[in-house]
């Protein structure tokens, strides 16, 4: 087992040397480090000793692979790809283009974007269960019918909606729930209630069809007849024995994304104002800041493989048959 | 033609030619009884029919968005014979809705308004000054009081249309009752009962409804847009209705162009994965892994201020600035298709893995049929429903993407109509006493019903293709 891990582990190195090189790609040989000083300082009248400026102030003076005006080590050392990419590697995220530490920034914005996104996975995943359970209980009946077509009209409206409508809604006709901002602490929790049940009910179409198909595929297996033909009542097979089967692919779909829930949701953190990461990569997009962005794609990256790994982990451990190759 | 010198924008050849890709597809699979039976089943399920009507409505609208051109400048010098044309491009559409587009307003204006929404100083006739809500230049001018007048115009407008509607309606029915007569070689008034009766293999009752309500809210539609702001005006008072109308196109090259830039890439390479394996398999494992394992958004989100920074440096390369925001939508679309381009090749891997141990497989190796050949002929077919179910199955997803992106300003060019970027444009105006809802009510509806009818409509074409749900 461990050994196994081991190799996953060591299998996602190569996948993270890709993602840095893509990153590295995008950012500094498609455009070069003078044109991004020329986009932050404006396309006019700037002259080249402000971009040189710039670029010294930022660390991008250096060539890009190889500086051959210095000696030994440092021919590699003092360059762009190993001063800003290769030292992602060791999660030294440096600093933003706006002179910021960026791993300082991370490490104080995931926890409220953890405030968010634990609660909404928790109580979203319990309710669209619930639900799939009630409309397998009532499969090919017309609340089955129906039930699926309203989660499809729920998919079908954009995530955009609901959160504008949800703010309407709540804070400006009914003044429950304050609209946004933040607030740490047990106080805080008046902020949470609105993004996260805009969250759940967002996503509760998509979720609740996917589980339903899930929970009817269990329902056709031989072992369900074998329990219904002894006589069991209906209640006890839906929970003792299609729950907890279904249970297996469902709760190994979510393991893959519990690393991202660090990263925050983009659209609502920045809607509610809440200080998480989301709301910091969408601020870094819209300021241009090269150095933030670039540092959130290897996080997401690092992270997704995070998750791929606990995927491949609780595989192994939920079902026996999956063997260690 | 055309009333103008054509231009031909990348996306409308690409939208074109997809088009012809799929009317040949069609003319061919009617042939060939294996690959009609799919599609026979799509048309005998009622959502089905109903999603393809109203779809049909949407691509209709883009494809003639689809069209631009310079149009030909009013003023003409007769004598020198020249024709001048106009720099700006505009669309088969436009020219169609002419009225909508030349109807400006100062500002917003409520949905079937007569007044503007915000007071100005107004000069009265005895030279006094006073604040009112000043009329409108363009919708409901025709009234001399609209406090009185307004509702009962509105209706009788309404039951015109609808009686204009009735009447295109009865004659829609006749032709498709005409033409199902003389081909199944009944007496029309059989053919009548059958329709209505709705013992037909197709449901020709929902077809007819649909098509009745889709005719009816056409042209009671038109009727009104003819000479009220139907959807309100909005901040620079542009007619709402004719931004969302315009916004179809841009939705549906989305939703279309991306699967279908993304196509080659995942088939070639899922299907060379699943053929070929070892050391090609697990390149190509490898590419596809690195690629997923960047979070879609910040790719997109990074690809696009790349794109902002090559734009702002290469500004001379770009004649106007409608081509500039054609090629960033076809930028957006391929960026898009990069981040999922990967789900598709997964799913062909498998099923080629699993075809090429197939015994007619198997034989066509054993009779020496070449490996390209064996691919060509033997694989691509069978994985191609896999190909159309996710050509379906991704669009509404793409639509809805596309609002998320143009809301946090990566998707298309702000200059362009686009469900997302009048979302964009809506959100502070909720804040607003009054509140000016109709913008954002009139793009989410429009995404809405485009794509739930997409997602329907994907629903029933996954279950006629998919073998492993055949009956």
């Amino acid at each position: 087992m461990i050994a196994y891990i081991i190799r996953r582990a060591l299998y996602a190195i190569p996948i993270l040397i890709g993602v840095n090189v893509i990153t590295f790609m995008l950012f500094f040989v498609v455009n070069t480090p003078d044109d991004m000083a020329r986009m932050f300082l404006g396309q006019k009248h700037v002259t080249e000793e402000q971009i040189a400026d710039w670029k010294a102030e930022r660390g991008y003076h250096h060539p890009l692979f190889y500086n051959d005006e210095e000696d030994g080590i440092d021919t590699i050392r003092k360059t762009i790809f190993y001063t800003k990419s290769l030292r992602l590697f060791i999660f030294d995220f440096g600093r933003s283009d706006s002179g910021r530490d960026i791993g300082f920034d991370i490490s104080q914005r995931m926890w409220p974007s953890l405030a968010i996104a634990v609660p909404q996975l928790i109580i979203g995943l319990l309710v669209a269960i619930t639900f799939a359970l009630l409309i397998a209980f009532f499969r090919a009946t017309y609340i089955d019918y129906w039930a699926v077509v309203i989660c499809v009209a729920l998919m079908s409206i954009s995530s955009l909606f609901y959160i504008i409508g949800g703010q309407y809604m709540m804070g400006k006709i009914l003044r429950v729930v304050p609209i946004s901002g933040f607030e740490s602490g047990l106080f805080g929790v008046k902020f949470l209630i609105l993004p996260v049940l805009i969250g759940i009910v967002g996503g509760i179409g998509s979720s609740t069809r996917w589980y339903r198909t899930i929970f009817l595929e269990e329902m056709n297996r031989d072992y369900v007849r074998t329990a219904r033909a002894k006589g069991i009542a209906e209640q006890t097979v839906l929970f003792r024995h299609v729950l907890r089967n279904a249970l297996i692919p469902i709760l190994t779909g979510v393991v893959v994304i519990l690393p991202l829930l660090f990263m925050g949701s983009l659209i609502t953190e920045s809607f509610f104002g809440i200080p998480g990461l989301g709301s910091y990569t969408i601020d870094a997009i819209n300021r241009q800041d090269f150095a933030i962005v670039r540092s959130m794609v290897f996080l997401g990256a690092f992270l997704y493989i995070v998750g791929l790994l606990l995927t491949d982990i609780s595989y192994t451990l939920v079902d026996p048959r999956v063997r260690f190759s | 033609m055309l009333p103008g010198k054509p231009v031909f924008l990348l996306t409308d050849i690409l939208v074109f030619g997809l088009m012809l890709c799929i009317v040949l597809f069609f003319l061919y699979a009617m042939r060939k009884p294996h690959l009609r039976e799919p599609w026979r089943q799509v048309v005998r399920s009622k959502a089905g029919v109903i999603s393809m009507i109203v779809l049909s409505v949407y691509v209709g609208i883009a494809l003639l968005d689809s069209v631009h051109f310079h149009p030909v400048l009013e003023n003409q010098n007769a004598a020198s014979g020249e024709v001048h044309y106009s720099g700006e491009v505009i669309s088969l559409f436009d020219e169609m809705v002419s009225g909508l587009r030349a109807s400006g307003e100062k500002t917003y204006s409520a949905p079937f308004a007569a007044y503007l929404y915000a007071k100005e100083t107004v000069q009265q006739d005895d030279g006094t000054k006073q604040r009112v809500y000043p009329r409108l230049s363009w919708g409901a001018v025709h009234l001399d009081n609209p406090e009185a007048q307004k509702t009962a115009d509105v209706l009788v407008l309404g039951a015109v249309g609808a009686l204009k509607g009735i009447a295109v309606w009865l004659v829609l029915v006749t032709l498709l009752c005409l033409v199902l007569s003389v081909r199944a070689k009944r007496s029309f008034r059989a053919t009548l009962g059958i329709l209505l009766g709705g013992r037909s293999g197709v449901p020709w009752r929902t077809v007819i409804l649909t098509l009745g309500a889709v005719v009816l809210v056409l042209l009671v539609g038109a009727e009104w847009a003819a000479k009220y702001h139907v959807l309100g005006t909005d901040k620079v008072g542009e007619d709402v209705l004719y931004q969302a109308l315009k916004s179809i196109r841009t939705g549906v090259v989305i939703g279309t162009l991306t699967t279908l830039l993304m196509l080659p890439f995942a088939v070639i390479f899922g299907i060379m994965a699943g053929y070929f394996r070892g050391w090609i398999d697990d390149v190509i494992q490898y590419l596809y892994t690195t690629l997923n394992s960047i979070p879609g958004v910040l790719l997109i989100a990074a690809a696009v201020l790349m794109l902002n920074v090559y734009m702002s440096k290469h500004a001379e390369q770009f004649a106007s600035l409608t081509q500039r925001a054609d090629l960033r939508l076809l930028f957006l679309c391929l960026i898009l298709g990069l981040t999922s381009w990967t789900g598709l090749c997964r799913l062909l891997r498998a099923e080629t893995l699993k075809l090429r141990e197939v015994d007619f497989i198997q034989a066509a190796t054993a009779f020496g049929v070449g490996r390209v050949q064996t691919i060509f002929r033997h694989i691509l077919p069978n994985v191609m429903h896999i190909v159309l179910i996710t050509l379906v199955l991704d669009f509404s997803g793409l639509v809805l993407a596309e609002a998320v992106l143009s809301y946090i300003n990566i998707g298309v060019d702000p200059t362009m109509n686009s469900w997302g970027n009048m979302i964009n444009s809506a959100r502070l105006e909720m804040a607003r006493e009054p509140v000016v809802w109709w913008s954002l009510a009139a793009s989410l509806f429009f995404m809405f019903t485009l794509v739930l009818f997409a997602n329907l409509f994907a629903d029933v074409v996954r279950d006629a293709l998919d073998p492993r749900l055949a009956r």
